[in-house]
């Protein structure tokens, strides 16, 4: 619309056919033409890919930098790190710079030592030679490289291998009780008809009104007195019931038909086979989701493991990142490297939980 | 289950990967089933029928009992009692003494009048940063919304792109924004770049706050996002059609239809998004500690200090602290019941 009253006002000659041109650049199905708002949706699309996305590269390239490269200011946009040779007679191997000499020739020398701002250099072909460069005639030389020792040796050496195993244990634990006990309490409150289940109903959906920010010393001295100050448990037990969990499954299961669970009844099934062998695998969807949502909120867990767990032993890999990070000199190349290490899984769910989504609308759109 | 049957061949193909990667779980997962029939079949014997359903609920309403009802009574007997032991009964009632500890003050508005002074900087720090954090998290999420519910390509995907911080642990959001504020990290960099002169972003009490702010934003938005273009989705295409035909510009249409529809959902993202700032603790935690100083400590991490972190642990003070805290989540939380029952009745 603009355009072609922009054009026609403009006269003859070449303003139409600009018109034209842009007409065509910019038309879409249906014969429309680009409105200001797409273009501002485009803009703002490419804005937020660069604000969310950007982070995350940039802590994956920053991960694979050696403690050396991260220290570089300003700071290079991929992994490089400076070559080094071995050369003979030298205890260990020396970093490799291309220096640019008196005469303006250009050589690969290797630094032996440099004070203030004279190195002493020797080439890696001829020991045996000293060169004195002033330190602004050299200028390191880079290759790409993936310091893959940022990962290996916090899981080796430090205690991240323990942290991963009692994050990985915390979530595995919690999140099959959090499925058994909230799919009992769901079948029984979506199957049966019997006295005070609005009442359980109602009890369980009013906890939902009480995160633990608020009751964080009772729950503690409760978890104390049961022996679990400094025990995966007290990290795993507190939260296991969810009343969310149970609501999602009760709202699937009162779907399923009631002449299933009859017929069952008819062929003498026991109330826990009804539960276990004809329910649940029918409310697979449901339990995949709330699965989903369970293992999230253990792997991130932070608030309440900070308060249980106080020994190095038992942390978790967010607590040890935590303390990590706080220590005085932090070794970023290591938190970087296990920065990544516990974002993998909730990125690996991520990507399954978008299949399951996206299955599921083209299955409701069937419908 | 008949969804299965008419689905096309690359649906076919992640169920069957699926199911492979199920069949592993499903055989522990069925041979632990199995472990509890005799039980449960003699317990079915002995009570009957009609009582199986309490037994089928009796595991959860344990566990909501011990781990959420009693904290939430046996808080309150906290918030009267004095001293440093840890069991109830051995502590001795003081009272209201741990409430006029924390509400005596000069004046309201000074929080250095006050003689639990790190408590009122908290709550003012928690004020300031529910007022901007709620209003950018509301205002963005709208924006992002509206921006996804046009028809562009690869709309999924940009969904996911915003979506995905939603799912990234407060300590793994605070670590990736904490690199990157560095003294030497990307931004400063990009300032000497610029010509600009390099500010030390988590050292500045101003600046501190403003990244508290914007990491939870840019953690949180995605999740609100979700719930607004569900909320736009519904709102159906024919009005805007109709709209179209008579010569309706989209800014219009914009605030005589999208926002009036939207307006019910709007509010509860509203009212939750306060739920949620109010007890905001784990990413500014690790991002700042709280630094500098007091600029950054909120009210949770004023209880945690109290009751946890601080070398004598006063769980008197912290309880009676939660209880203020739980009695303004409380009114939060029948307004956004309110809300969504409103919603709910009006759609």
């Amino acid at each position: 619309m603009t355009t072609e009253t922009a054009a026609s006002t403009t006269g003859r000659g070449r303003a139409p056919q600009k018109g034209v041109v842009m007409g065509f650049l910019t038309r879409r199905r249906g014969g429309k033409r680009l409105h200001w708002t797409d273009w501002a949706t485009w803009a703002y699309l490419a804005f937020g890919i660069l604000l969310m996305f950007g982070p995350i590269v940039w802590l994956l390239l920053s991960s694979f930098k050696t403690q050396a490269g991260l220290q570089e200011f300003p700071p290079t946009f991929l992994p490089l790190s400076q070559v080094t040779v071995e050369v003979e007679g030298s205890p260990r191997p020396l970093p490799l710079f291309r220096v640019t000499m008196e005469d303006g020739s250009v050589r690969e020398l290797a630094e032996v030592r440099r004070i203030g701002i004279v190195s002493t250099m020797i080439d890696p072909a001829d020991p045996d030679e000293r060169i004195s460069v002033p330190i602004e005639a050299r200028e390191p030389i880079r290759a790409f490289q993936l310091a893959t020792e940022n990962y290996t040796t916090p899981l080796e050496q430090f205690d991240f291998g323990r942290y991963l195993w009692n994050s990985v244990f915390v979530t595995v634990i919690a999140t099959m009780i959090t499925l058994v006990i909230n799919s009992m309490a769901a079948f029984a409150l979506s199957i049966y008809e019997f006295k005070g289940r609005n009442l359980a109903m109602g009890f369980i959906i009013s906890t939902l009104m009480i995160p633990i920010t608020i009751v964080l010393v009772p729950t503690y001295v409760v978890v104390a007195s049961l022996g679990m100050v400094n025990s995966l448990w007290g990290v795993i037990i507190p939260g296991a019931a969810t009343p969310t969990g149970v609501f999602l499954l009760r709202q699937y299961m009162l779907t399923l038909p009631k002449e299933l669970i009859e017929a069952a009844r008819m062929d003498k099934a026991s109330e826990w086979q009804i539960y276990w062998r004809i329910v649940l695998p029918l409310s697979l969807p449901a339990l995949a989701v709330l699965a989903i949502f369970s293992i999230m909120w253990r792997w991130n867990d932070f608030l309440w493991p900070l308060i249980v767990l106080n020994q190095t032993e038992v942390y978790t890999l967010q607590l040890g990142l935590n303390a990590f990070q706080g220590e005085l000199n932090t070794q970023w190349n290591y938190v970087l490297a296990m920065t990544v290490v516990t974002l993998l899984p909730v990125a690996l769910v991520f990507a399954f939980l978008q299949r399951f989504i996206t299955t599921g609308i083209a299955s409701s759109g069937m419908k | 289950m008949s969804h299965a049957s008419t689905g096309r061949a690359p649906v076919e193909e992640r169920r069957s990967l699926k199911e492979l990667a199920g069949a592993g779980f499903g055989v522990l997962w069925a041979a632990l089933m199995r472990l509890f029939e005799p039980p449960m079949a003699a317990l079915q014997r002995v009570l009957g029928i009609g009582r199986m359903p309490y037994l089928f609920l009796l595991p959860n309403l344990a566990f909501f009992g011990v781990f959420v009802i009693t904290p939430l009574f046996i808080n309150l007997g906290y918030s009267v009692t004095g001293g440093t032991d840890l069991y109830l009964s051995e502590r001795p009632f003081v009272g209201a003494e741990q409430y006029g500890f924390l509400f005596d003050c000069g004046s309201w508005i000074d929080p250095t009048s006050c003689r639990e002074d790190r408590f009122w900087r908290g709550v003012y720090n928690t004020i300031t940063f529910v007022t901007f954090q709620v209003a950018f998290m509301v205002l963005f999420a709208l924006v992002t919304a509206l921006v996804l519910n046009q028809e562009i390509r690869a709309r999924g995907f940009f969904r996911a792109v915003f979506f995905f911080p939603v799912l990234l642990s407060p300590v793994v959001v605070a670590l990736i924004w904490k690199w990157i504020l560095l003294r030497d990290g990307l931004l400063n960099a990009m300032l000497l770049e610029m010509g600009l002169d390099r500010i030390l972003w988590l050292a500045d009490a101003n600046w501190a706050m403003f990244w508290s702010v914007f990491v939870s934003v840019w953690a949180h938005m995605g999740f609100y996002t979700l719930i607004l273009l569900a909320g736009l989705q519904a709102i159906p295409p024919d009005l805007y059609e109709a709209a179209e035909m008579d010569g309706t510009s989209r800014w219009r249409a914009f605030w005589r239809i999208t926002l009036p529809l939207l307006w019910p959902n709007l509010l509860v993202v509203l009212v939750l998004a306060l739920i949620r700032a109010v007890q905001i603790f784990d990413e500014v935690y690790v991002l700042t500690g709280g630094g500098p100083g007091t600029a950054t400590q909120f009210l949770v991490q004023y209880i945690y200090n109290t009751g946890f972190a601080n070398r004598v642990q006063n769980f008197g003070l912290a309880s009676a602290a939660s209880v203020v805290l739980g009695v303004v989540l409380f009114a939060l939380t029948i307004t956004q019941l309110a809300l969504a029952r409103r919603r709910d009745g009006a759609a």
